[in-house]
């Protein structure tokens, strides 16, 4: 191992106090911003009452959605850690053949939304589907009942449909995590007597774990706030009891209740998370150790390897897309290509792109915060930010709603009473809100990617550069901003590609004759003909493309 | 003298119309999906010159109306089901229509007693059955917690507006007892555990998973009129129009109200009558093959071919009543488990 360094003790970093102060106030303020539709949703579920409520869902539906949910998020998470690892394993540590292209391909089925996913596997995989088509044209069989044939609409289906649109968040960090320190690892610990599984086990494994943690939760977390797939594939999560709360009972109080309750079954992971983390012993080498050329796996070695990284790109994209792609050009067969997809496609990539860009910068300027400030309050700010990213995309709108409309309402009373007109609506149902509600929504995703590209730059840097007199404002912008340039290049497109599929919010808070391509997607999904909006979600797919290829080269260039 | 006056008049008159002209819109929340209602709007516009501006959400527009507050520059809401748009008056979101056309037009048992919301469309929920497997013609919903179909039954998320509106119409019919030991019954015949949508109720049967299933009329004409392979899952399936013993079959609405603070309360109002005229009402039955609110709108065959709806007289209002009761109904007898539990 190189220059690997131990932690060094806090040193208190000699810097002028009104800079840290202004970072830690702005930290504290946009934590605030960020919790608001949390803490509205908190007021709501204080002001709900009880009602009966909790003691009927404690009775009757609790315990079943709880078991459901922990099995289907443990389930997506161990499958996603399988997939991604073993990938990024390979395409770090290998050459084989197709691993240059299949190396950047691994990440597109990120760009799928789950629910598309899972309606093009239910397409495939049913009684009326080619494989079973297939089957029975083998056996000659007629009927569903003269044979065994996996169920997709259920909770196993599920956990393999979400595990393979997510399981690119493991894949990314581990390929990363595995081409800086992987090699180096690998070779020490072979150097010392290990068998090549010994080493990966009680080596390379144990210090790449906590590299993950990061793309774990955001695993985690996309898992427990989906409904779409969930609701389809009759899986009765934490998050389908919100709703039916919400919409079978007319009880918004409540579903805030057990949104609450989510939410802390969140906060246990992200607590989890931070002790993985804090939990490391070292901090690793940014500038590796790496052999010239990896080695090449020849023959039938090399195949097996093609194989195996190729399965989960064509489970997760090829299959879904090949649904969508027939779907479309049916469509396009019938109707032609409807102009107004054009003006979707627009809007979508104006709204993601804008929304990336505020996500990014706050999401660096709050880690720096983190770093330089002696403040646990400040710390633990950053931490509550990207709490927006648990919770289900709708129940946060409507935290979201009443903010907005007060904001609004208190705007035209100030107008009013400075003797202007009516303003109306500045917020409410406007680009600002769409971008507002993504920014709380996946802040998370850019925080943790910033957060884990910062801590992985030794503490001694700071402590050189303090003693050199170099001011903080400085000292991130010249030397630790760049260096975690491709890590947030990587958390760039994915906060992108999150943005091009966000639906909920989007959904909800639009202006009026506002579209994107969701929104296009979901007018179809929700009459239950998916098949009409095939077109608007291949575009999706290809606009996620463009960014994730871009990504790759860095990862490649790194 | 009379000749100026008379001109100022039809000055006054001009203006009038030019600043009507420029307000010629109207602002629609909806739930209904776009494509679904653009021929109904199109032609709206195309016939009286009102723009209409769209946003459309499944769920949690009630809300945002209600968080817009007297800012919100919705006018006219446009929603499914019955539970919904009696939730919208009582958040007090809107406001009385005050239309004598619209009262004429709409059955007094599809609007508001207080006039503050209207159904447009009917949506029967029915019995989808198997043409070879089933060869009763009628059916009760009652019969469906019937022992002999264990196993047979296929249906969507219990927990689904379309499944609780007819459970709680069970409720308004037998009382909350008599509704949970029959909803026990339909669980232990389900042929497996919810999921999916109605178009799968119809899948599932052409596939031999079950014999019949509860779905809405408005899927099979939709797949019938679909891709080929949609036409076969409703080749091998025949509709029933069940009824309640002794009563008649359960039907949901589609509707709309009036947002309280609707800026343009005229054009929301003309919209509103627009929808029940013969034009709108017709297409919408083409259109998405749902039951027109009046009577007497040509029917498209394919929803003729079903046989004559015969809704159950139950208030919806009382239906609306029951809703909370028939959801936690579903959580107690574990529907959503499935069969095996």
């Amino acid at each position: 191992m190189t220059a690997s360094s131990l932690r060094s003790p806090a040193l208190s970093p000699h810097t002028s106090g009104k800079i840290l102060n202004a970072w830690d106030r702005g930290t504290l303020l946009v934590a605030v911003l960020m919790l608001v539709p949390l803490l509205a949703i908190l007021g709501l579920a204080l002001g709900a009452g009880d009602g009966g409520l909790l003691d009927h869902l404690a009775r009757h539906v609790l315990a079943g959605a709880i078991a459901e949910t922990l099995v289907l998020a443990t389930g997506v998470l161990g499958l996603a850690l399988v997939i991604g690892i073993g990938t990024g394993w390979l395409v770090a540590t290998y050459r084989f053949p197709g691993r240059t292209i299949l190396a950047w391909t691994l990440i597109l089925p990120f760009a799928i939304p789950t629910y598309i996913s899972a309606y093009a596997y239910v397409e495939l995989l049913d009684f009326f589907g080619p494989v079973q088509s297939a089957f029975r044209a083998l056996f000659s069989l007629r009927l569903r009942s003269e044979y065994r044939f996996p169920e997709v609409r259920s909770l196993g289906g599920a956990i393999i449909v979400t595990a393979l649109v997510l399981y690119p968040y493991i894949y990314i960090a581990s390929r990363a995590a595995f081409t800086v320190q992987g090699a180096s690892l690998m070779d020490a610990a072979r150097g010392l007597g290990c068998s090549r599984l010994e080493a990966m086990r009680r080596v390379v494994l144990p210090a790449i774990l906590p590299l993950l943690a990061a793309g774990a939760t955001l695993v985690l977390l996309e898992t427990l706030n989906d409904i779409g797939a969930s609701q389809y594939l009759g899986v009765n999560t934490l998050t389908v009891a919100i709703y039916t709360t919400w919409l079978g009972k007319g009880n918004i109080g409540g579903a805030a209740q057990i949104a609450l309750l989510t939410l802390s079954v969140v906060l246990g992971l992200l607590w989890l998370e931070r002790w993985l983390r804090n939990n490391r012993r070292y901090t690793l080498s940014s500038r590796a150790y790496r052999p010239v050329t990896p080695p090449r796996l020849m023959g039938w070695k090399g195949l097996g390897a093609c194989c195996l990284v190729a399965l989960p790109v064509i489970l997760g994209f090829v299959l879904p897309v090949s649904v969508l792609v027939r779907a479309g050009w049916r469509q396009l067969l019938l109707e032609g290509f409807k102009p107004e997809l054009l003006l979707a496609l627009r809007n979508t990539i104006t709204v993601a792109a804008l929304a990336t860009a505020v996500i990014l910068a706050l999401a660096v300027l709050l880690a720096l915060a983190k770093r330089f400030t002696r403040h646990d309050a400040t710390r633990a700010a950053v931490g509550i930010s990207g709490f927006g990213y648990a919770v289900p995309g709708t129940v946060l709108v409507i935290g979201l709603l009443p903010a907005l409309g007060l904001f609004d309402r208190l705007l035209n009373d100030a107008v009013i009473g400075l003797g202007g007109s009516r303003v109306g609506l500045v917020l409410s149902g406007s680009i600002i809100a769409i971008v507002l509600a993504y920014t709380i929504r996946f802040l998370a995703i850019g925080l943790d990617q910033a957060d884990s590209g910062l801590s992985a730059l030794s503490r001694n840097t700071d402590f050189a550069a303090y003693t050199l007199g170099c001011p903080e404002p400085r000292l991130a912008w010249r030397i630790l901003a760049p260096a975690i340039r491709p890590v947030m290049a990587g958390a760039a497109v994915l906060v992108f590609v999150d943005c091009l599929k966000e639906l909920p919010a989007t959904l909800l808070l639009r202006p009026l004759n506002f579209e994107t391509l969701a929104t296009h997607l979901y007018g179809h999904a929700s009459r239950g003909s998916f098949e009409d909006g095939a077109i608007a979600a291949l575009l999706i797919v290809a606009a996620g493309l463009l960014p994730l290829i871009l990504m790759n080269r860095m990862m490649e260039a790194r | 003298m009379t000749n100026s006056l008379r001109s100022a008049a039809t000055i006054a008159t001009l203006l009038l119309s030019t600043s009507l002209a420029l307000a010629q819109e109207v602002n629609l929340y909806t739930a209904r999906e776009p494509a679904l209602i653009k021929p109904v709007l199109d032609a709206f516009t195309k016939d009286t010159g009102i723009k209409v501006n769209v946003v459309f959400a499944t769920n949690g527009l009630e809300e945002r109306i209600q968080a817009e507050g007297a800012n919100s520059p919705a006018d006219l809401l446009l929603t499914v089901d019955v539970s919904k748009l009696a939730q919208a008056a009582e958040m007090g979101i809107t406001q009385k229509l005050g239309s004598p056309a619209l009262d004429a037009a709409v059955p007094a048992a599809y609007r508001d007693a207080g006039g503050q919301w209207y159904a447009a469309t009917l949506r029967a929920r029915v019995v989808y059955a198997s043409k070879d497997r089933v060869k009763q013609e009628t059916i009760t919903y009652e019969e469906l917690a019937d022992p002999k179909w264990r196993g047979k039954v296929c249906i969507r998320d219990g927990q689904n507006p379309y499944n609780t509106a007819l459970f709680a119409h069970m409720i308004a019919r037998v009382g909350a007892d008599k509704a949970e030991t029959w909803l026990k019954g339909l669980r232990a015949n389900l042929a497996k555990k919810p999921s999916g949508g109605d178009r799968d109720v119809a899948k599932d049967i052409a596939s031999g998973q079950c014999d019949i299933g509860i779905a809405n009329t408005y899927y099979f004409g939709l797949m019938s009129k679909g891709a080929p392979e949609q036409k076969a899952w409703t080749d091998a399936v025949k509709i029933i129009l069940p009824a309640f013993a002794g009563g008649g079959t359960h039907v949901n609405v589609s509707g709309f109200a009036m947002a309280k603070n609707a800026p343009n309360p005229a054009q929301a109002r003309r919209l509103a009558e627009w929808l029940v005229s013969d034009t709108a009402q017709s297409l919408y039955a083409r259109q998405n093959y749902e039951h027109p609110v009046r009577s007497g709108i040509a029917l498209d065959p394919v929803v003729t071919a079903f046989g004559e709806l015969k809704p159950d007289p139950t208030p919806l209002a009382e239906i609306a009543r029951n809703r909370k009761a028939a959801s936690d109904m579903v959580d107690k007898v574990g529907f959503n488990a499935g069969p095996g539990t």
